[in-house]
This record gives C-alpha cells, sequence and structure tokens, in this order.
C-alpha cells in the first residue's frame, strides 16, 4: 500500500475581546436576546456608515506582533459580496490584497515527543467583521429560518497557517498554542462554545505512488465545535481520503475544493451543497472606511505591551529555575494570575522547585475542585512563599507542611500562625534521643527485634512517640532507635 | 387666489423679517404651501409634502421666539428635502419601489443639522431613483416637470429639488451630487446648486449610491442662500468615516468679499463638438463679465477630462452594485409574493422533471435565491438594474483590473490635471450641460447619451472638489443656461465669493418662470 | 472582449436580478455598448500610477471601543418584510 502524508492548513476566527462591534457601538456582549444588540449600522440599514473601533485593530495589531507576522506601512479594508440572510449588507467588511499582516508563525511542541518540535507558519491575520447567525429548522426544513443579527459586525481576527501541519496532533498543538497566546495577550477569551474560537481545516494528502508524489483533491472541512472535534474530524477525513483516491485516482485539480462537514455525533464528515455561482465574491476597497497607516512605533508600541509571550516563559522557566518543560509548560497554560502567582513565590521563597510543586500538585487541583480561581484561593502567594521558607530554615517539619498548608487554607491564616496552633517547634536533638532511649527502655521487645536484624520492628514505636511529642521527625527517631539498639547490643 | 408676495422676497429679508416679528414662520410656512397647492400638480417636484409637520415645526418656531429663545440658523425657513437623506419622522424611499414603506429608525447628520436650525422642513423631493439619473424619469413613482417649460425634464438626479425652489415651493432645498446631480438640475432649472468638497458634508444617513462620490449640498435661489444652507450641513461627523475635521469658515458673512486678483481658467476642453452655440455664447459672455470685474481669463487644459465620464460610468455603477445589494427583500424594503414565488418554483420544477431536464434541475434557483431574485426584479426600476449590472459586470472575476482598476488609476489623473491646473487659476469656469432642459422622454431609450449629459459635471465629483452652478443667461426659448465654477479641495469660501461677484454683476437668477 | 448574453445571464445570477428574455436582450446590447464607450480608458498609460479609491486622503480613522444603546427591538425589526416577536423570518434555508 502506498504511504500518505496528511497535509493540513488551518483558517482559524477568533472573536477580539472589545466591548462593542467593529463598525457600530453595539455591544458584543454573548447570549442576549435575539436581535437586541443592534443598530442601523450593523443592521445595514440605507444610510448607515462604519466606523473601525480602535482597540478591535489595537488587538489585531497586537497579536499579528505577537506571531511574528510582517506589519505593512498601509493597509484598507475591502467588501466580499455575497448574498445570505445573515449578512445584511450582502457584503462582509474584511480584508484582501492589503491584510494588515502576514508571514508570520507559531511554534509547537509536544513534552511528550509525539511529534517534532515545529514551527507552523502564518500565511496573513486579517481583521473582518463577523455575519449574524440564521437557526434554521434542522428538523423539517419546512419552517422559516430566523434570523438574529446581535453578533453581526462582531471583530473577528482571521488567522490563516500555512499547510505546515502534517497530523491531527500537530494540529491540535497548533490550536491550544494559539489559544495560549491570544489568552495570555488578552485579545481574545477563545472560548469555543460562545463561538469566540472557530476553526475550519484545508486538508489533503500527499501519497507516494510508484510514479512518485502525487497530491489529492483539497477538502475544507467545517462545523468542528472543538479541538476534540478537530481531532476527531482530521483523523477520519484523511484515510476517507485515501479511499476516495483509491476509488477515483482523483488528483488536485482534478476536481474542485469540496466543503465538507463534520457530523459530531455520527464521527463523519459530509459533503455540503457548494454555493451558487461558486465564489466570485467581486472584492473591492470599501470606499466608506479609510485606509490605516500604521507606523513603526505603534508596531514597537504593541510590541511591548506584549510583555513576556507563553513560549519566553516557558524557556525562562526550565532555564532560569530549573523547572521541567512539563511543568513550566503546566504552569504557563494557567495564564498571567498563576504564572504572577508562582513567580512572586519563587522570589520570596528562593525556592522555584517546590512553588512549582505546590502550585502544579496541589493548589491547581484545589483551584479546580473549589472551582476558583488562585485570586480567590485563601493561600495569598506570600503565605506559600513564607511556608516554603519555613521548610526550608526547618522551622516547620516537613512531614507536618500539609498539616500547616490545610490551617492556612481553612483558616487563611499567615504560615506562622499556622505553625504556632499546631504547636510544631523544632525538637532539640539532646530531647530526642531522650524519648528515643525511653521508649526502648520501656520497649526491650522491640530491642531484640531489632538485634536479631528485623529493623522494621522500631515503627511500631513511632506512633507511641507522636502522642508524646508530635514534632518528632519520624525518619530521625527511626536513626536513632537504630543506633541505641545496635549500642545496647554491642555493649553487652 | 393670487400667491403671497412672502415667497418672493429673498431669503435674507425673511430671516430679518421673522426676527422682527413682523411675520411668523407658520405664514411664512402657509405662503409656501399655498404656493404647492397652487403649482405642484403642475411640476411634481415633491413625493411628500409634510404639510402638517411644517405647520407643526413652524408654530414651534414662532412659540420659541416669543419666549425669547436662542433659535437656530435657519429657525422657520422652509427646507425641501431629497428623498435619500433619513429622517426618521417619515418616510425615505430614494423614490424607489423597494423602499417606499421604508421608515427608518434615524435622522442622517444633515437632517439632524436641519432640524438643530429650527428649519422647517417642508416635503421630500423626487428624484431619480437612488438618484441614478440625469432627468427625475427614473423616479419610480412620478414624473417632475421643468417650471421653465412643463415638457421638459428639470434634470436630475435632484430633479424635483430644483424644481421646488425653481417654482417658488420653497426657498432652500437639499440635494445630492454623484455626477452632477446638484448642478446639472440647478443649471437646468436656473438656479443655484452647490457640491461641496468630497468629505465636507457628512454622508452618515445618506443613502448611498456610490459612496466615494456621493456628496449632499443646498439648491437655492443665490448663492448667498446656498452659503447659508452650507453653514448649516457642513462639518465634521464621526460617524462618517471620510468626513473631513477641518475648519468651517463663515460663509454667508465672507461672500460679500471679492476674491481680489480673481484668476479664472477657461479649459480648452470645455469648448468642443456638441455644446450648444447658445450655451457658449452664456459662457463666454461670463468670461466678459469676470474680465469686466477685473478678473483675468486663463486658458487651461484637463488633458484627461475626456476619459471623466467612462471613469465615472466604471466607479459609479460598481460601488452602487454593491451599495444596493443590501436590498433582498430580508431585513427591510420589498419583498416578492412569497406564496407566488412558491408557486413559480414548483411550476419550473415541474415541468424540468417532465423534462428530465437534470442539468436544468440542477441550476434551478434555491428558494432563497429566487426571492432575492424577484424582490430585487420587482423592487429596481430599468436604470438602476442597468447600472447594478453594470457595475457587478465590472468588478466580477477577471474584469477587475481592466475596468475598475484602470478606472480608479484614470481618476489619480484626472485629480492630478485639477491641481496641476489649479496652480495657475483660483477658479475654473465652464458650462455644466453642453445643452439645455430636453424634452421629457427624449432620453429614456438611450442610456449612453443620457450619460454624456454628465460631461461636464463628473470631473468634480472624481476629484472630490467643489463645484457651483449658477444661472448665466437664457437660450431662445427661454430655458436657463447654468455656469459652474470649480475650485480647489476645501475652496468652498472662494466659490462662493467668486460666484457672488458674478451674480451681483448679472441679473439672471432674478427671473422667474411664468406661471 | 464584447459582452454576450450569456455573460449577462451570469451577471444577473451575481446581482440576483430576474431578467426576462426581453430584458436580457436589451441589457446584451446596452451593456455591451457601455462596456465599448468605457473601453477608451484602455488607451489612457497608467503604469505606475496610484489607484485613487477615495476622493479626500484621509487615514486612520477611529472610535473609541464604547457600548452606546442599540435600537429596541421592535425598532430594528419594524421595517422587515416579515418578523417574529424576535426574528426576521425568511423561508426556510435549508431544504
Amino acid at each position: 500500500m502506498e504511504n500518505y502524508t496528511t497535509i493540513i492548513g488551518l483558517e482559524v476566527h477568533v472573536q477580539l475581546a472589545t466591548k462593542s462591534k467593529l463598525f457600530c457601538r453595539c455591544s458584543t456582549q454573548f447570549g442576549a436576546e435575539p436581535n437586541t444588540q443592534t443598530c442601523p449600522v450593523c443592521l445595514g440599514l440605507p444610510g448607515s456608515l462604519p466606523v473601525m473601533n480602535r482597540t478591535a485593530f489595537d488587538h489585531a495589531l497586537k497579536t499579528a506582533v505577537a506571531l511574528h507576522c510582517e506589519i505593512p506601512q498601509f493597509t484598507k479594508w475591502d467588501r466580499k459580496q455575497y448574498y445570505y440572510p445573515d449578512l445584511p449588507k450582502a457584503y462582509q467588511i474584511s480584508q484582501y490584497d492589503l491584510p494588515m499582516s502576514s508571514a508570520g508563525y507559531l511554534e509547537i511542541i509536544d513534552e511528550k515527543h509525539a511529534f517534532e518540535p515545529k514551527r507552523v507558519r502564518i500565511t496573513r491575520a486579517h481583521l473582518e467583521e463577523d455575519a449574524g447567525k440564521s437557526i434554521h429548522d434542522e428538523a423539517a426544513g419546512k419552517a422559516d429560518s430566523e434570523i438574529d443579527l446581535n453578533r453581526t459586525g462582531t471583530p473577528l481576527l482571521e488567522i490563516v497557517s500555512e499547510p505546515d501541519l502534517r497530523s491531527s496532533a500537530e494540529s491540535k498543538a497548533y490550536l491550544q498554542e494559539l489559544k495560549l497566546l491570544l489568552t495570555h495577550i488578552e485579545v481574545s477569551d477563545c472560548n469555543m462554545q460562545e463561538g469566540s474560537l472557530r476553526v475550519d481545516a484545508n486538508v489533503n494528502l500527499h501519497i507516494d505512488t510508484v510514479d512518485g508524489k502525487i497530491a489529492t483533491p483539497i477538502v475544507e472541512i467545517k462545523n468542528m465545535n472543538s479541538f476534540r472535534a478537530v481531532e476527531r474530524a482530521l483523523d477520519y477525513e484523511a484515510p476517507r481520503q485515501f479511499r476516495v483516491w483509491q476509488e477515483t485516482g482523483q488528483k488536485i485539480g482534478d476536481a474542485p475544493k469540496q466543503t465538507r462537514g463534520w457530523d459530531d455525533m455520527a464521527g463523519v464528515t459530509r459533503g455540503q451543497r457548494s454555493k451558487e455561482e461558486s465564489s466570485d465574491y467581486r472584492y473591492f476597497p470599501d470606499p466608506d472606511l479609510v485606509p490605516v497607516l500604521i507606523s513603526k512605533e505603534q508596531i514597537a508600541e504593541a510590541r511591548r505591551s506584549l510583555g513576556e509571550l507563553p513560549a519566553d516563559l516557558r524557556s525562562r522557566f526550565v532555564e532560569q529555575f530549573g523547572l521541567s518543560a512539563y511543568d513550566a509548560s503546566v504552569i504557563v497554560n494557567q495564564g498571567h494570575a498563576v504564572i504572577d502567582y508562582f513567580e512572586q513565590v519563587t522570589r520570596e521563597s528562593g525556592d522555584a522547585k517546590s512553588a512549582c510543586n505546590w502550585v502544579t500538585q496541589d493548589i491547581l487541583r484545589l483551584l479546580k475542585e473549589r472551582n476558583q480561581t488562585i485570586g480567590e484561593f485563601e493561600i495569598s502567594a506570600d503565605k506559600l512563599a513564607a511556608m516554603i521558607a519555613a521548610i526550608n530554615n526547618g522551622n516547620l517539619p516537613k512531614p507536618r507542611a500539609k498539616e500547616a498548608f490545610e490551617l492556612m487554607l481553612n483558616q487563611g491564616c499567615p504560615a506562622e500562625q499556622a505553625i504556632r496552633e499546631l504547636g510544631i517547634e523544632q525538637v532539640d536533638e539532646s530531647a530526642l534521643v531522650e524519648l528515643c532511649r525511653d521508649m526502648l527502655v520501656k520497649n526491650p521487645r522491640v530491642v531484640a527485634d531489632v538485634q536479631s536484624g528485623k529493623v522494621q520492628a522500631i515503627g511500631a514505636l513511632i506512633g507511641q512517640a507522636k502522642k508524646l511529642n508530635p514534632n518528632i521527625d519520624p525518619a530521625r527517631f527511626r536513626e536513632i532507635c537504630w543506633e541505641l539498639a545496635r549500642q545496647s547490643s554491642s555493649s553487652e | 387666489m393670487p400667491l403671497s408676495p412672502l415667497i418672493e422676497i429673498s431669503t435674507s429679508e425673511q430671516i430679518e423679517q421673522l426676527q422682527q416679528g413682523t411675520i411668523t414662520a407658520v405664514e411664512l410656512t402657509q405662503a409656501y404651501l399655498d404656493c404647492i397647492a397652487t403649482r405642484e400638480a403642475k411640476v411634481g417636484a415633491f413625493l411628500r409634502v409634510e404639510n402638517q409637520r411644517a405647520l407643526d415645526q413652524a408654530a414651534e418656531v414662532d412659540k420659541r421666539r416669543l419666549k425669547g429663545e436662542t433659535l437656530g440658523k435657519l429657525a422657520g425657513l422652509p427646507v425641501a428635502v431629497k428623498d435619500v437623506l433619513c429622517d426618521k419622522s417619515t418616510l425615505t424611499t430614494c423614490a424607489s419601489r423597494m423602499l417606499e414603506n421604508f421608515r427608518p429608525p434615524y435622522d442622517s447628520t444633515v437632517v439632524a443639522k436641519l432640524k438643530m436650525a429650527d428649519a422647517v422642513l417642508i416635503g421630500r423631493t423626487n428624484m431619480d431613483e437612488f438618484a441614478m439619473g440625469g432627468s427625475t424619469e427614473n423616479s419610480a413613482f412620478q414624473i417632475t416637470r421643468n417650471p421653465w417649460d412643463l415638457d421638459r425634464a428639470p434634470g436630475g438626479s435632484s430633479g424635483g429639488s430644483a424644481a421646488c425652489v425653481a417654482a417658488e415651493m420653497a426657498p432652500l432645498s437639499i440635494g445630492t451630487d454623484t455626477g452632477g446631480s446638484i448642478r446639472q438640475p440647478a443649471g437646468l432649472c436656473g438656479i443655484v446648486g452647490l457640491k461641496p468638497t468630497y468629505g465636507r458634508v457628512s454622508r452618515f444617513g445618506l443613502v448611498a449610491f456610490a459612496s466615494s462620490l456621493d456628496q449632499v449640498g443646498p439648491l437655492t435661489r443665490t448663492t448667498q442662500d446656498a452659503a447659508l444652507l452650507l453653514e448649516t450641513i457642513v462639518g465634521h461627523d464621526p460617524r462618517d468615516s471620510t468626513s473631513l475635521d477641518q475648519p468651517i469658515p463663515a460663509y454667508s458673512k465672507t461672500i460679500f468679499e471679492p476674491v481680489k486678483g480673481l484668476r479664472i481658467g477657461l479649459v480648452r476642453e470645455h469648448f468642443a463638438e456638441g455644446l450648444a452655440s447658445e450655451v457658449e455664447a452664456a459662457v463666454r459672455e461670463a468670461f466678459r463679465v469676470y474680465e469686466s470685474l477685473g478678473a483675468t481669463v486663463k486658458e487651461v487644459s484637463l488633458p484627461h477630462s475626456k476619459y471623466a465620464v467612462a471613469t465615472y460610468y466604471v466607479i459609479a455603477p460598481c460601488e452602487a452594485s454593491s451599495n444596493l445589494a443590501r436590498y433582498d427583500g430580508v431585513h427591510y424594503g420589498h419583498r416578492t409574493d412569497e406564496a407566488a414565488m412558491v408557486a413559480e418554483l414548483a411550476a419550473e420544477r415541474k415541468a424540468l422533471e417532465t423534462a428530465q431536464d437534470e442539468v436544468g434541475l440542477d441550476r434551478l434557483d434555491s428558494t432563497l435565491v429566487r426571492m432575492y431574485k424577484r424582490s430585487r426584479s420587482e423592487g429596481f426600476g430599468p436604470e438602476v438594474k442597468r447600472r447594478i449590472m453594470l457595475g457587478t459586470y465590472a468588478l466580477s472575476a477577471g474584469y477587475y483590473d481592466a475596468y475598475y482598476l484602470k478606472a480608479l488609476q484614470v481618476r489619480r489623473l484626472i485629480r492630478q490635471d485639477f491641481d496641476a491646473a489649479f496652480g495657475e487659476v483660483d477658479l475654473i469656469a465652464g458650462p455644466v450641460t453642453a445643452q439645455t432642459a430636453f424634452k421629457l422622454g427624449e432620453m429614456v431609450e438611450d442610456p449612453l447619451s443620457m450619460y454624456l449629459v454628465d460631461l461636464y459635471t463628473v470631473s468634480a465629483n472624481l476629484a472630490g472638489i467643489p463645484g457651483i452652478s449658477l444661472p448665466c443667461g437664457f437660450d431662445k426659448s427661454g430655458l436657463p443656461i447654468g455656469l459652474q465654477l470649480l475650485a480647489p479641495p476645501l475652496e468652498e469660501e472662494r466659490l462662493l465669493r467668486g460666484a457672488y461677484m458674478f451674480e451681483q454683476a448679472t441679473e439672471w437668477h432674478q427671473r422667474r418662470p411664468k406661471w | 472582449m464584447a459582452i454576450t448574453r450569456s455573460d449577462v445571464e451570469k451577471v444577473s445570477l451575481l446581482a440576483r436580478l430576474q431578467l426576462s428574455d426581453a430584458e436580457l436582450d436589451r441589457l446584451t446590447v446596452e451593456l455591451a455598448q457601455i462596456v465599448e464607450y468605457v473601453a477608451h480608458l484602455s488607451e489612457v498609460p497608467t503604469e505606475g500610477i496610484e489607484p485613487m479609491a477615495h476622493a479626500v486622503e484621509v487615514h486612520n480613522v477611529f472610535v473609541v471601543d464604547e457600548v452606546l444603546p442599540s435600537l429596541p427591538r421592535e425598532a430594528a425589526l419594524a421595517n422587515a418584510p416579515r418578523h417574529n416577536e424576535r426574528a426576521f423570518l425568511v423561508p426556510p434555508v435549508l431544504g
């Protein structure tokens, strides 16, 4: 059987985090009653005119810079013309030949080495308006369709990748990294359920045949409503295209580009009826909007506003703090608040490793269980740092750290108070030796067991000893007892 | 019933009398309403006369004046508005079946400014459908006649706005000019019409024909009135991205100052084949008038002017085809009878099935596509369809570069011609149209000849510069001849001052049609 | 590049206009005439000339991102040929 490579390019639409729409001042709030967030502009009423939202443009520019795109000095908006009931002007204001950015990239990695680290090229990212929503009677297709224009005019950034992805895993990693980047620089919430992030995939195969490499026709896949769906759709689509090729032998150019929709329930892609008169969008510059000139200063300012990007943070955490790549990812994936928390704990405690362990093992689990944000978490960064410092300078014995942590969590108290309330104090070495001697005298059986080689017999004493002094370090107690028992044997 | 002498006196005198309280806004409004009652049946300038609203507004002005309140610049003066500017208190039809019942939920900036100025909005004027045309015959609703000869067209597309002022049914009116639609009807009706610099007057709420060319402007009896009305409607508007944020001179105050050392440009290319001899004579006489006022006349060249009409008839239809795509019967405007549409589709499907025509069945419209097509075909008249077709064709795959892109490049050359010419002269003068008013129906069957009427006016729209049309004579049949003056961008003040000089030296603007 | 009747038919679908045979015939002639006239533009040398899409040289016009009241829903739907209490209605888009 011939080998094939799956060639995937992704088109992502993200909703930019603005209060108002791209060309009018209607709210972009999700979930409002149908047709309650419209005005003459987004209804496309005769005579209405668009004026561009400054924040939407700034967010788009920031993203383009974060994606390492080339930013031109001059950019403009064009009308993409087609008829659909959710597009009230019968054109979408978008960007055609002079988009505000092009030729960028996004790096993807997999800590588990499912694929090699890769730089995925970004073809372009441009700012455009969203359409409204048609609500169809899915069952019968007989009742009227309802049109809701609340979403019409919402600012979108369309981010188009080159066909650089080779698997569903790479595609998913690309989407996750993109989402992380966009949420990190706070230009979008990337909420797929609310449609703030939408993905279309262009897929075809490169097949090695006896006659050399051939490419199959490109298929665009739509209706993928989660990253999982993207993964599944791509895993379904590649073998499907291979089967089709085996049956028809169709190469790219033999058939027009096809659009298929992902059916998540059935787990298949299905052909969609192609639009009438294919796609003669008759783009031309929108005379109602003026071009935008972008200065070097503006680009520099956008770059400054980005701060440290996720990829930079990850490598710094590995290099500066010695975290594993995996742990660095876990923390960076949590977003600014957790990153800041971790950094503060590290700075104040001087112990990145412990800070990382507490954050990734205990705190993230608790946040999830209690449905909290780090800002709402009872143990603030300075308190955790103080606790770690107490452990490291011996004021808080490691075995009792969990107790202290719980108390701090439940009472919101600082570490010193928790340590005090738990009655934790350091046990003097001579006192501990005294205690061991005492216990062994009272339990000659244990001494005998140790002498006959059953060292584990000491374990039975630990519980009793802890009752007498809860602050003892069991490991040290065990060591001393063993030493004393041996000594008494040799002295006889 | 004899008409009130109030309609004969100048606007400035009307304002003075209103301010002094010798007349009321209601009296003045009633005088015009009486004139409308007498003449409108003959002229057909108005799509809707807003009798009650006008009288209510006038009464409100009178009441506020009595209370000593500060009133707007146009307090109590009737203004007629072309039915293409949104006004939330009435319909805005664009003289189209498509928008026959359209009631905008908002005011255009121009209408809002007129309301702020306490103008009395007396009625909505007839026009070519969606402002496409030069005769007002493309109105879906009625014909407007030229008050100087009722068998002739008033010009267009602002024919109603021009005719109502010429017939003294309103002292002031508002029109729009995309390729000459203010200046040409003003010229053919013997009044003053001014197209401002593109971006001077907000287009917000102006139903778009060709967005990069459309401008709103005044049609009035005199240049002084034009200055007053222009002053009321200009200004930067944050809701229009193409609106200019530039200082606004006090046009109505500075208009009286003659332009010192005025240099008037005579365009070599203007005096070519097709220019009626009487029009040429009147325009040449106008140059002599200027010389007698101390101006120097200088010949200039606009070498690309012969391409202006072709450029215009690519750009304007391209933009129009896009601007008018929204009229699809979904969110507003005319929608076809759905039952009839479903029946039509079913019948077609049946016929195709009987004939076993697989290709035909495959190509049969979906319900939605058929709804769009029928709604649009029923809602638009022939000229609008023609331009939509032309624009759609020119923007479609494979033709964009040859037509649209090429036209945009020639447009820049046209603008550069003006920039060069205005390096040598202060104003350019010439004819508004090659002929005086044509007979109704004369051009209907010949779209290309109708387009060529715009020969002298379209360049100003393409270049974005201001222009004014004012009376400069009459032909043997007693039809008015217009003189067009053009100025560099933002030089409306110079344009008005130059026009006023001519007006003061002549008496053409004082002539009135006979009834 | 003479315009043919089949061009006109194709354009009429793009433009969503339903034209009768008579209209198609007439428009084929008229559009051909107009296109022939505007084709004179090809005589003009325009190499290196920047296209002029706007009549004014204005750039970078923005507005602050703030929410202003939207239209009441009844007003938004008031001009619709057909609507219910919450939405615009069109014949079934699917099917």
